[in-house]
């Protein structure tokens, strides 16, 4: 056998499979939701492509509204955040239920289920809150979904740097950015939501074990899912 | 299960290369002088190889059967064409 094959062969879920798929059904529902969610973000994405780039006045600089650095900290928590996940898959699909547990000769402690779940849904909560922080800032500076509010320190940048704050463009600009970030937003409290529903539901009470773990594995897929949506929107609507 | 956990993708390497990758992004994006097309390029190549590392080693997508693959990788050339249609009608 091959190492791909074996590797191919121990990622393998030990779950009837339904006929056809080769894949239990939950894990078949999550992939195909994910598909139609692909559809979902490209047209919000491709919307904001189409505007940014169709229109011929200037738009903003994104360093120039925006809170980079903040951002970039958002997206190395998320990125921690999809490998804890990932991390508590593996603790379980190894039969690891516990927290903690100390390793003989070794100082670090290793990490089951309820640990790496734990700090999953840690971070996915500091992720939304950041955001929500973020919001409130650009509220308060002037930037709204409308575009620049009258008589913000924004709208006052944006009469004196019309090129730079894309003066012409801000509601398009504010619009857009709302509505992808938002979704987004939303997106991640909902996989907050149901993780925490699951920890208290199923991982407390030690239900899953190396036999059955169908719904960390479905969570898992939803939460990468959402990590792999927010590395392309931070590039596009932040760094470009 | 120590053969098993050998097995799996080393997880936290794949977290250190995205990490390595995100500096790289914003690094270019903020304090290099490369000309907008080609940064938009660069920045664009960098985000869908980050997005490629989440799908198949976090997704495990890498070592799935072919017919699941399919049901993720169809919508994208679906996506792309729906985009290029649109930019297509406001060319004519």
């Amino acid at each position: 056998m091959t190492h791909a094959a074996a590797t191919a062969a121990v990622m393998r879920a030990p779950f009837p499979a339904e006929p056809g798929a080769g894949v239990y059904s939950n894990k078949l529902g999550m992939w195909v939701f994910l598909a139609s969610d692909v559809m979902f973000f490209t047209a919000l994405i491709g919307t904001y492509i189409i505007l940014r780039f169709g229109v011929t006045a200037p738009w903003a600089a994104p360093a120039a509204v925006l809170n980079v650095p903040l951002t970039a900290l958002n997206t190395f928590l998320l990125i921690c955040s999809s490998v804890s996940m990932v991390k508590a898959y593996a603790a379980i699909a190894d039969g690891k239920k516990y927290f903690l547990r100390a390793i003989p000769g070794k100082t670090l402690r290793d990490g089951g289920l309820k640990f790496w779940l734990l700090v999953t849904m840690i971070c996915g909560a500091a992720f939304v809150s950041v955001q929500v922080v973020e919001y409130i800032k650009l509220v308060g500076h002037g930037f709204t979904p409308a575009g620049y509010r009258e008589g913000s320190l924004l709208a006052e940048h944006a009469a004196a740097d019309a090129v730079r704050y894309g003066a012409a463009t801000a509601g398009l600009y504010g619009s857009t950015f709302f509505t992808m970030t938002g979704f987004h937003g939303f997106h991640v409290t909902c996989g907050v939501i149901s993780m925490t529903y699951l920890y208290l539901t199923k991982v407390l009470p030690e239900k899953y074990s190396a036999q059955d773990y169908r719904g960390i594995e479905v969570i898992g897929l939803y939460w990468h899912f959402v990590d792999l949506v927010w590395i392309i929107l931070f590039t596009i609507v932040y760094l470009i | 299960m120590e053969t098993v956990a050998h097995k799996r993708p080393n997880y936290i390497a794949i977290w250190g290369y995205l990490f390595v990758l995100t500096v790289i992004e914003v690094t270019a994006a903020f304090l290099s002088h490369i000309p907008k097309r080609w940064l938009i390029l660069i920045l664009l190549f960098l985000a869908i190889w980050k997005a490629l590392l989440v799908a198949m080693y976090f997704m495990h997508l890498k070592f799935e059967r072919w017919r699941l693959r399919a049901v993720f990788i169809i919508p994208l050339p679906l996506a792309i064409i729906l985009v290029l249609a649109v930019i297509t009608e406001k060319i004519w």
